[in-house]
């Protein structure tokens, strides 16, 4: 003390904020003792350092006055790091506190102990803490429950030793349902934390307690315990049952959260009744409550959608009847207007397809370029899901094209492409198309309206031209394009031969000796020696039929989908994606070390594809390093770097597959403005049974699995070019996309 | 669970910082505030950094944010915030910047007691008044006993009321409140028409009363209940349109409840029975989409001719009782971005051109049943360079109106069980407010 009084007398000058602050603190009236205390608070709270008035802050510790004492409190958490040893000084306080006839008091105590958090502390908060936990008042219980979790943040082998967690154990058969909500919470963290302790185990006793507890304590407690009960495996289909009895009268609570943690609770039990009856009620049950946690506020619907597109591709149906209550209200935020668009493809059926389709096209009408593009897709999905209503919604289309807005006619041509995939007899609109030939810049239009002209060349009769006008200018084009003028323009020598030969000349020398890029040269030299071998062998490879597509919906593979459903509203349901994907140090890792299990896998069945797993596993360390310090560099907290918010297209957790399956890591077209199109292995191996995972990179899967070379014709960016690339460069991102590259390499 | 709660004003000026973990450093302030405040392109509400969550919400002038590591439960997240909002707004009368400065040590109080390591406790508006007083001082401790009362009551099954609430009069108010939804297209068809109905309940009743609640809710009903109800919604009777629904009963898509109604009985019987809360709270929540009688019915013909001028013509019927009126009808009629002026007539109140909302206002202090009033406007245009197309925005109304429910919903009874056996007395008020009422053209 002596010491630290003489450095602030040398240091500190006798004048400044300080110092008044200080002679406030150790003033002889309380009042100014107090006010002085919250000044020092509110210069706390911006940000300016006054931990320099420690000890005589922690002077105006023993008061009588709550909310003086409260506020020292707040200081010393605060501090408490950066003065361990003076912290020592408070905690004769607290352990007076702590027996203090005044249950407001003892709680105060031991709760703010748990936050000091130094290891000195450890020592003295045994006693209060073994003290409290037992105290007659069920408010300090249920404050002691949860410093149990703190100290075991703190001391791990003490809190066990100790048998505190034994006593947490124990306190779930409290007779005051807030203890009981606590001691749950506090045992979740611990098992968490490490699960080795055991220390939640869920026993039907157990289970009993909890489900009389559910009815009486608040909300906040419902929603751990049922999130406890939806982690709980059933014994069997009896005790589900009764665990959706007990449950779901909580679908009715004015609370979102609590209703969701009861959809989340009644979805994983529901399953496991066998009375198949009984389980179609339960799931009809479950879809007023959704409805109505659509009118809740903006953040909470955003959560709410999310999940209900995930309990939709699980259980299609359950929403079918309630189309309307997802139209988009004209000052929705945009966020909340994209995934209403998701859900409201996902539940069209032919019977409300009419009438979504007119909300779509009022949607394609308005000024947001985000929202506008993703409604005219979706007039696609709808077209392609629902052969019925195809007709209407090429005409919708065609309306679109008269607006003459840019971007809306390019969407439109993109949509227009997947509807001739599917459906033929629309050749009829083409000429209609082709007249907006001069309005295109964007890559993608532009590729797909070259895919069509090369894809019916024979029925345009000046398809010579159009494509000699792109071939023209050749080398301007983007990577992608050039591709597809490749593609197409073999297809039209390939159809009417004498007409084009020149042209197909041109184009290939253009791609073989003026251009640098390898994809663009390989691709112009495979056709050029199938050419020159023999047409009809070529003509057999590119122009064979190609499988229809039957949805262009994205939809979640099922392993992953099954991963998330047990994560129903957190997080991990808000991104579709695993905790591991978009967590911390996990990110990059996890997807490593799934495809790395996967390629053991592999290995364990197929002796032969060993040697070539371990050069990768060594590979993948080889490259984890770098990328990991580069990410550590981005960080704020050195575990990770792209917010995973911002993150476009993120390969899921669930595709460590990608690369594995023998085809190349796809890189979905570079409209960075269509964050939902999964693009990634798992959808390309799934799309060798037709379907196909987006728009943009569409037939990519379906095609070129099955026919070899003349898939390539019709996939935009099938093999990762360069600009792509950039465009996905979303920090870690483009790191990690290498990374998956060098998976793919065997 | 929580790290921490960050309170920023629209500058991005950190207002309030309360760790709970040590997981949260100041610098993660910082962060949110480059990341999202000062970045327009921000579009979602969650924002994941590295192992760090910010969700963030905003109320007035102020956003109010909560950090956690890992995969947190973000629906809980966001309804804690909007809590705490409504906590705020409870005790300053609103939750904005200045409220927040003036205000910071009781917003530090209250953070301690409803969060305690990151978990929510209780938060409940009238419990922690009792013990967390605006008061500032606390002039007198609390004697122990009342301590120890308010700590049962915090932590016992019911939470939300106190003993030995005594009055001399006992009554209760009911208030059952629509918010009617309704969304027509261009040419005339209801696309959307539903109901988001409040009940909220002023309870002054002495001791423990046992309430049990009864609406003309078809499940309860049966298909031909008999009606004794309480004084009806007298409009849906007078209106010549009266649906069916008005006179028999209504189907709830559904309901949500306080927490003071026990959910099991309600899940058995459809019984709302409760024990109330001292004061004002809302009991229940609930959904109607069939059958929804709609106050108003709006024509709406506009027409562009050329590219100078725009032309409005549009007429408004009201569809209820004509002993009933409306008040505060507020029309606004959008106009393009370019318009230079406008000139209106009305047949009944006043037009205006707002020219900060684009749109034209039209204020009707009062509006008859069964009345039509028509507005006809003409607004002219400058010429625009980059003449993008006008997006049409819906035209929307806004009204209230008293006795009337726009899904006929009524209140059979309300009964008051108490050990004492006081008569209580009982009050009905109904209402339909526009929720949001569009109409495309």
């Amino acid at each position: 003390m002596a010491v630290n009084r003489l450095r602030s007398a040398l240091a500190a000058p006798r004048k400044g904020e300080t110092y008044e602050l200080r002679s406030g603190l150790v003033s002889q009236y309380a009042w100014e003792r107090k006010e002085a205390i919250q000044k020092t608070i509110m210069s706390m709270t911006l940000g300016k350092d006054v931990s320099s008035l420690f000890p005589d802050v922690l002077k105006n510790i023993a008061t009588g006055d709550l909310g003086q004492k409260k506020l020292v409190y707040l200081y010393l958490m605060n501090y408490a790091k950066s003065h361990p040893d003076l912290c020592i000084l408070a905690v004769n306080t607290f352990v007076q506190d702590s027996e203090d006839p005044n249950p407001l008091v003892r709680a105060l105590a031991v709760r703010t102990m748990g936050c000091i958090r130094v290891e000195k502390m450890v020592d003295y908060m045994e006693e209060p803490l073994r003290k409290t936990l037992k105290d007659e008042s069920p408010y300090v219980r249920k404050t002691a429950a949860l410093c149990v979790a703190k100290l075991f943040d703190l001391n791990p082998v003490l809190a066990v030793e100790e048998g505190f967690v034994e006593t947490l154990q124990e306190m779930v058969g409290d007779s005051n349902p807030m203890v009981v909500a606590n001691a749950v919470t506090a045992l979740v963290e611990i098992q968490e934390a490490a699960p080795e302790t055991h220390a939640l185990v869920v026993t039907s006793t157990l289970l009993k307690k909890m489900l009389v507890a559910l009815n009486e304590c608040t909300e906040w407690g419902r929603v751990t315990i049922l999130t406890t009960l939806a982690d709980y495996q059933a014994q069997d289909s009896k005790e589900a049952e009764h665990i959706c009895e007990r449950v779901s009268p909580q679908f009715q609570h004015v609370n979102p959260s609590v209703v969701l943690a009861a959809v989340k609770a009644v979805f994983m039990h529901v399953q496991r009744i066998e009375n198949s009856q009984l389980r179609q009620q339960y799931i009809k049950r479950m879809s007023p409550p959704l409805v109505t946690l659509v009118s809740s506020q903006p953040e909470v619907q955003y959560v709410a959608l999310k999940n209900i597109d995930l309990l939709l591709q699980k259980q299609p149906g359950i929403l079918d009847k309630e189309m309307r209550v997802f139209f988009c209200k004209y000052n929705d935020p945009p966020y909340l207007k994209l995934t209403k668009l998701e859900i409201m493809v996902r539940i069209a059926t032919h019977n409300n397809a009419d009438q979504l389709l007119n909300e779509l096209k009022e949607y394609a009408l308005e000024v947001d370029m985000d929202f506008v593009k993703k409604a005219i897709r979706a007039i696609g999905q709808v077209a392609i899901k629902i052969e019925e209503c195809a007709e209407k919604a090429v005409n919708v289309l065609l309306e679109l094209i008269n607006t003459k807005v840019g971007y809306v006619v390019q969407e439109v041509i993109v949509v227009i492409k997947d509807i001739f995939r599917r459906y033929p007899g629309y050749e009829g609109i083409i000429p209609t198309l082709c007249q907006c030939i001069d309005d295109l810049d964007d890559p993608d239009a532009r590729g797909s309206l070259i895919w069509i002209v090369g894809e019916y060349a024979e029925k345009i009769s000046n398809a010579g031209d159009i494509l000699a006008g792109f071939v023209d200018g050749f080398n301007e084009e983007f990577t992608q394009t050039q591709l597809q003028i490749i593609t197409a323009v073999v297809k039209l020598f390939l159809k009417k031969p004498d007409e084009s030969q020149g042209l197909v000349q041109k184009v290939l020398q253009a791609a073989t000796a003026e251009n640098d890029n390898p994809d663009i040269r390989d691709r112009a030299y495979v056709y050029w020696r199938l050419l020159s071998s023999d047409p009809q062998v070529a003509k057999n490879v590119v122009l064979s039929a190609r499988p229809q597509i039957t949805s262009t919906i994205p939809v979640l593979p099922t392993p992953l989908l099954d991963s998330l459903i047990p994560h129903l509203s957190t997080l991990a349901s808000v991104y579709h994606k695993p905790p591991a994907a978009f967590l911390g140090q996990g990110r990059a890792s996890a997807l490593q070390a799934a495809a790395i299990e996967e390629a053991r896998q592999n290995a364990r069945e197929n002796p032969i594809a060993a040697a070539a797993v371990s050069a990768a596993v060594a590979g993948v360390h080889s490259s984890a390093a770098p990328q990991n310090n580069a990410e550590n560099l981005l960080d704020i907290d050195f575990d990770g770097a792209a917010p995973a918010s911002l993150q476009k297209e993120p390969p899921s957790g669930g595709s460590g597959l990608e690369g594995l399956g023998g085809t190349p890591q796809r890189v979905a077209s570079p409209s960075v403005a269509s964050p939902s199109v999964p693009s990634g292995g798992m959808d390309d191996l799934m799309g060798m049974f037709g379907n196909t995972p987006g728009p943009a990179n569409g037939a990519g899967g379906s095609a070129d699995l099955m026919n070899g070379f003349a898939g390539m014709d019709l996939n935009g960016g099938q093999p990762p070019a360069p600009e792509a690339q950039l465009d996905n460069a979303a920090g870690a991102g483009d790191n990690k996309k290498t990374n998956e590259d060098l998976l793919g390499l065997f | 669970m929580l790290s921490g709660v960050l309170l920023f004003n629209q500058k991005g000026e950190l207002l309030i910082m309360r760790a709970f973990r040590q997981d949260m450093r100041p610098r993660l302030a910082d962060v949110f505030r480059i990341q999202v405040i000062s970045n327009a392109q921000i579009r979602s509400p969650i924002l994941t950094l590295g192992s760090t969550t910010f969700s963030h919400i905003k109320s007035e002038n102020i956003y109010i944010v909560g950090v956690s590591k890992g995969n947190v439960n973000s629906a809980l997240v966001f309804e804690f915030l909007y809590k705490l909002v409504n906590l705020g707004r409870s005790y300053f009368g609103r939750f904005d910047e200045e409220a927040v400065k003036s205000n910071f040590v009781m917003i530090y109080e209250l953070l301690d007691e409803i969060l305690d390591f990151g978990y929510p406790q209780n938060t409940e508006t009238e419990t922690l008044k009792m013990y967390i007083t605006t008061e500032g001082v606390q002039s007198q401790r609390p004697t122990i006993e009342d301590s120890s009362k308010i700590t049962m009551q915090a932590t016992g099954a019911m939470s939300w009321r106190r003993d030995n609430i005594k009055y001399r009069k006992n009554e209760a108010f009911v208030d059952v409140i629509e918010d009617v939804n309704l969304l027509v297209s261009a040419n005339g068809t209801v696309l959307r028409a539903d109901v988001n109905g409040a009940i909220e309940m002023r309870a002054y009743l002495s001791g423990m009363p046992e309430c049990k609640f009864g609406l003309n809710d078809r499940l309860t009903l049966g298909e031909n209940g008999a009606d004794t109800s309480l004084g009806g919604p007298t409009g849906n009777m007078g209106g010549n349109k009266a649906s069916k629904a008005a006179a028999g009963s209504v189907t709830l898509e559904d309901v949500s409840l306080h927490q003071c109604v026990k959910l099991s009985s309600f899940t058995n019987d459809r019984t709302i029975s409760f024990i109330p809360p001292d004061g004002s709270f809302q009991l229940m929540n609930y959904r109607a989409t069939e059958n929804v009688n709609l106050p108003f019915k709006v024509q709406a013909i506009v027409n562009e001719v050329g590219k100078t001028k725009v032309e409005y013509s549009i007429a408004i019927k009201a569809n209820y009782g004509s002993k009933l009126f409306a008040t505060n009808v507020v029309v606004k009629i959008p106009t393009p971005l370019n318009t230079a002026d406008i000139s209106s007539r009305t047949s009944q109140g006043k037009a205006k051109y707002e020219p900060s909302e684009n749109a034209i206002v039209w204020k009707i202090a009062r509006f008859t049943g069964q009345s039509e009033f028509v507005l006809s406007a003409e607004a002219s245009l400058t010429t625009m360079t980059n003449a993008k197309a006008w997006s049409r925005p819906p035209l929307s109304m806004q009204f209230s109106l008293l006795m009337f429910t726009s899904s006929g919903l009524l209140v059979r009874y309300l009964k008051v069980f108490e050990k004492s056996n006081y008569s209580s007395v009982k009050w009905v008020r109904y209402m339909t407010r526009a929720g949001s009422y569009e109409v495309r053209f």
